[in-house]
């Protein structure tokens, strides 16, 4: 329990020693006994020397100072922002070309700015490189020191022991010699380390803070390295799979394969798995109808080139995990599975075709290309397939293609078709969602009237003049999934912790130090002094000084005051009022 | 298998009628709050409160007294050790203000009752967070009208835990039952969605894990930012009662602010609060790497609410820097660190609101 009163103002040349003092929270004027109390670094100022090694000494004193430090940390964290603002090409590259279209001016200023990949540009990167320097600049050189401290003692008594910020003293029968073994003995067992000279004893404690530290700024260090370890060989594809479909985990199998800058693509680690079935479900009432509930994907997988199958479930959070690799589930869809036969009734295409999602009820858009078709005469022709497909349809009456709800309750495939060149022999890529109408002819009902048909699970659509027909057998659904291998994760997650546990111990462990003196006094008693110095946002100080005093009185007793000793310490009438117990 | 199993509608309903309830009872807490101050003001303490905080002309040496109780023999003896202490350098000694109250008796009356409805209100906020969890039976957390009230009802409660410990945070009273106000009233008419359950990217214990961390850090950064800005006020007025001449704060300025807290307690106060949530906070963030880890196969993938996250993270671990380093102590913190709270908040409600990412909410 401790009771505050009024301290005084202090005097003047405290403060102009506090202007002069370009050390970090601590108590100015007690030269060794108040310095490195923390590893902070003191602040590179001054005028460069002359030459060139002078400038580059100047430069390197500056970035690894803490002013510098904090400003690089705050730039870091205002840089983030726009990334943050503005749509960036490696979340979704779609996004940023609706944006640059839309803002024609703005656009190409942005892209040359790299504000559409702003955490790989050049102005982020050099942040972030410069911080860590600054940061390995500041810490290597703290460490060492920090080492040093350890292996030193704790520095001497100031001379004047009533200048530290908590003091106590008292007059005692007890030898000088006898007080010092027991305040020695009395810090060691509260694990404080000691060290006696001449008339009295120092003793320091908390070492661990500034461990804990550099802990924690290593471990910072060892955070980057596990990031740009990730990035520079991660690879990460995507793949989509239609029920009863399988994947093997080669290059050519991806729809898409992002890959670090020194990942090698082909060595992909040989595994593969079955999409054995995929299940849904929604909400089916209240104002969430419509909201999945559970996706979860069936998969059989094998490890090396020819492993075992094994039966596992890939849901949202629970990813498959072979090896290294990662298999996500993304995103789901429907894929209708059709018949088509050409003129002259043999089957030209058959199977699943992959729709695309719009929107939250899964209204899906594809497209059917069958290039292998002849007509009735049994000339060379193609055929396409505009789609859409509703997995629960509004109703003949509401008179629109859109979806009432995300599963399979009354699905509806509408089409519409074409002939002509689908355009796939010109050898660019064409993408199988959308059909190249350039060269395609839509096909016509009897009235002349564009043809489209609404089709139910087991419907055909015959195409008029004999050219053949389109059944729809039934639906299937498909997962995409997200293929990743990341190395240096588990890295990552150990610097994690590790700056955590650093970051803790910084924060919650004090360092501070205790002197006990005891000098003859005049009238053959002991004078003993107790003072002690922490960080100044410890406010608990004056409570561990009281409480080595009391514990010291056992072998110290304290004899009434003299009278004329009263002025130093006088004791406090009743504290101010709302004074803070 | 339907995890939804259907949300119970009662439970919902019971739910409403608390939190209602509980913002009627801390609309009653608020005014008790007002009369006490209203109450403090007309005190004689409260007039000369000005008087107090001017440092005697004549100070004695600073003491502190320190005693310490030991056991003797089973008798408690107790020891007196007088620790004289000097105060860091540069700054004013001035003592705490008396309180709201300021020692008038019908002041200090309506204190308590603000305080106890404060506790009621708390009660029932609690029973009302409880109740949606047990109407949704997942954590409730699945939108912003969840973490709306349950960031109040921690706030509450830390503030409550702190008058417990025997912590001078009276001064919180008015100011932190006004918000909470605003805040339940905000989650109430805009937020509300609701009871239902998550969907399947929300529904894993890390949800638990990340997202309660998230929202106490939130509360507790709260309370230090409300100190912070009190402080920022006190500061103002210590400074000009300092200067001889010059102006003077002027009366109403000097009666409430007269009763707050030293700007140095409110200082501590805030820098405390802020060091001991700022692990809490990176642990949050670790949490929610972990996570994310899982959910998308990514740790880190500078989603606006990772980003986001990420600048608070930033902006607070400068104002730790800031404080260590000379000359950074004070106003230039204080102003630092409420930078970095309004980052949480955007993160909170503007990442939410007008920037889409994977983090979306069931609700808004
Ligand atoms: C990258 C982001 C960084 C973060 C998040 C960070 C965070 C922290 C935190 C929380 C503390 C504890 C403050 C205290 O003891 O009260 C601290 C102390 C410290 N930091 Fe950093 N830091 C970062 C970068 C740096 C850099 C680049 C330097 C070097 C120039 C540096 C040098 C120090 C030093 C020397 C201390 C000890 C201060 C003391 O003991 O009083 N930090 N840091």
């Amino acid at each position: 329990m401790s009771k505050t009163t009024t301290p005084a103002p202090d005097t003047a040349d405290e403060s102009s020693s506090q202007a002069r003092s370009t050390s970090t929270g601590e108590e100015p004027g007690l030269g060794a006994a108040g310095a490195q109390l923390s590893t902070a670094p003191s602040e590179g100022g001054g005028v460069p020397e002359l030459g060139l090694v002078g400038w580059v000494r100047w430069c390197w004193r500056q970035l690894t100072s803490m002013r510098i430090a904090l400003i690089l940390l705050f730039l870091l964290s205002l840089a983030s922002i726009p990334g943050s603002l503005l749509p960036q090409r490696g979340t979704d590259p779609a996004k940023v070309d609706r944006y640059k279209a839309e803002h024609d001016v703005l656009g190409p200023i942005f892209e040359k700015l790299q504000l559409f990949s702003v955490y790989s540009s050049v102005w982020f990167s050099a942040i972030y490189i410069l911080l860590f320097i600054s940061l390995i600049g500041c810490i290597v050189p703290r460490s060492w020191q920090f080492a040093g401290q350890l292996r030193g003692r704790p520095p001497a008594a100031p001379r004047n022991l009533t200048r530290l910020p908590a003091h106590t003293t008292w007059r005692t029968e007890a030898e000088p010699e006898q007080v010092l073994e027991a305040a020695r003995k009395l810090l060691r067992s509260r694990r404080y380390r000691t060290c006696t000279a001449e008339n009295a004893v120092a003793s320091e404690k908390g070492y661990l803070r500034e461990a804990g530290n550099l802990v924690f700024h290593v471990s910072l260090i060892v955070m980057l390295v596990a990031f740009a370890t990730g990035q520079l060989w991660n690879s990460e594809g995507g793949k989509l799979v239609v029920e009863g479909d399988g994947f093997s985990n080669t290059l050519s199998q991806y729809d898409d394969l992002k890959s670090g800058a020194l990942f090698d693509r082909q060595k992909l680690p040989p595994f593969g798995f079955t999409l054995e079935g995929f299940d849904a479900t929604y909400e089916r009432t209240g104002p969430q109808r419509g909201t999945p509930r559970t996706f979860r994907a069936r998969v059989s997988y094998w490890e090396g080139a020819d492993g075992e199958p094994r039966p596992r479930t890939i849901t949202v959070n629970h990813p498959l995990e072979v090896g290294d690799s990662k298999v996500y589930l993304l995103g789901h869809g429907y894929a209708p599975v059709v018949t088509v036969k050409d003129g002259r009734g043999t089957i030209a295409y058959q199977g699943p075709v992959a729709f695309l999602p719009q929107d939250s009820n899964v209204t899906s858009v594809g497209v059917i290309k069958v290039p292998n078709y002849r007509d009735a005469k049994g000339n060379k022709d193609q055929l396409g397939f505009q789609g859409v497909f509703v997995p629960t349809f509004g109703g003949v009456g509401s008179g629109s293609m859109f979806s009432q709800f995300p599963a399979l309750d009354y699905p509806v495939l509408a089409l519409t078709a074409y002939r002509g060149d689908l355009g796939l022999d010109s050898g660019l890529p064409q993408n199988v969602y959308q059909l190249d109408l350039k060269n395609m002819k839509q096909f016509t009902d009897a009235k002349g009237n564009k043809l489209r048909k609404m089709l139910r699970p087991g419907e055909t659509m015959t195409l008029p003049g004999g050219a053949g027909s389109l059944t729809f057998d039934g639906v299937k659904e498909w997962a995409t999934f997200q293929v990743s291998h990341r190395p240096g994760n588990g890295l990552a997650l150990a610097g994690a912790l590790a700056a955590l546990i650093g970051l803790s111990a910084s924060l919650f462990i004090q360092r501070r130090r205790i002197w006990v003196k005891a000098t003859p006094g005049e009238d053959g008693t002991t004078v003993v002094e107790v003072a002690g110095l922490g960080r100044s946002e410890w406010a608990r100080l004056p409570e561990e000084v009281a409480a080595v005093a009391l514990a010291l009185r056992p072998d110290a007793p304290a004899l009434p005051p003299a009278q004329d000793a009263t002025d130093s310490a006088p004791t406090p009438a009743d504290p101010a009022p709302g004074a803070r117990p | 298998m339907n995890i939804a199993a259907a949300a119970n509608e009662d439970m919902a309903s019971i739910s409403n009628v608390l939190i209602y309830s509980a913002m009627a009872v801390y609309t009653l807490a608020f005014l008790a709050h007002i009369t006490e101050w209203v109450f403090g003001s007309r005190s004689k303490v409260g007039r000369t409160a000005a008087a107090l905080t001017q440092p005697p002309a004549t100070a004695p040496l600073p003491a502190v007294t320190v005693t310490a109780t030991r056991k003797a023999g089973g008798t408690t003896v107790i020891e007196r050790a007088e620790v004289t202490t000097r105060s860091a350098v540069g700054s004013r000694d001035v003592p705490d203000g008396p309180g709201a109250a300021a020692g008038d008796e019908k002041g200090e009356l309506y204190g308590r009752i603000a305080i106890s409805l404060t506790v009621l209100a708390f009660l029932v906020h609690l029973g009302g967070v409880v109740a949606r969890t047990l109407s949704v039976q997942r954590a409730p957390w699945g939108n912003m009208y969840e973490f709306s009230t349950t960031f109040s009802l921690v706030a509450v409660g830390g503030y409550l835990l702190f008058l417990t410990l025997g912590k001078n945070v009276r001064w919180i009273g008015l100011p932190l039952v006004t918000s909470v106000l605003l805040d339940l009233g905000l989650a109430v008419t805009v937020l509300y969605t609701d009871s239902d359950q998550l969907v399947p990217a929300l529904n894993s214990y890390w949800l638990w894990i990340h997202v309660s961390c998230a929202i106490i850090s939130g509360a507790m950064f709260y309370l230090g930012a409300l100190a912070t800005v009190l402080y920022l006020f006190r500061d103002r007025y210590e400074t000009k009662l300092a200067s001889a001449e010059g102006k003077q704060p002027g009366r109403a300025a000097s009666s409430v602010l007269g009763r707050l807290p030293a700007a140095a307690s409110l200082d501590k106060f805030a820098y405390r609060i802020n060091a001991v949530i700022f692990p809490l906070w990176t642990f949050t963030i670790i949490a929610g790497a972990i996570w994310a880890e899982a959910a998308w196969g990514r740790y880190w993938g500078w989603d606006p609410k990772e980003t986001w996250s990420f600048i608070t993270w930033v902006a607070y671990a400068c104002y730790l820097h800031a404080r260590a380093t000379a000359g950074w102590k004070g106003r230039k913190a204080a102003y630092l660190v409420l930078i970095a709270f309004a980052c949480f908040i955007f993160n909170y409600y503007g990442v939410n609101m007008f920037i889409t990412g994977l983090h979306s909410y069931a609700g808004v």
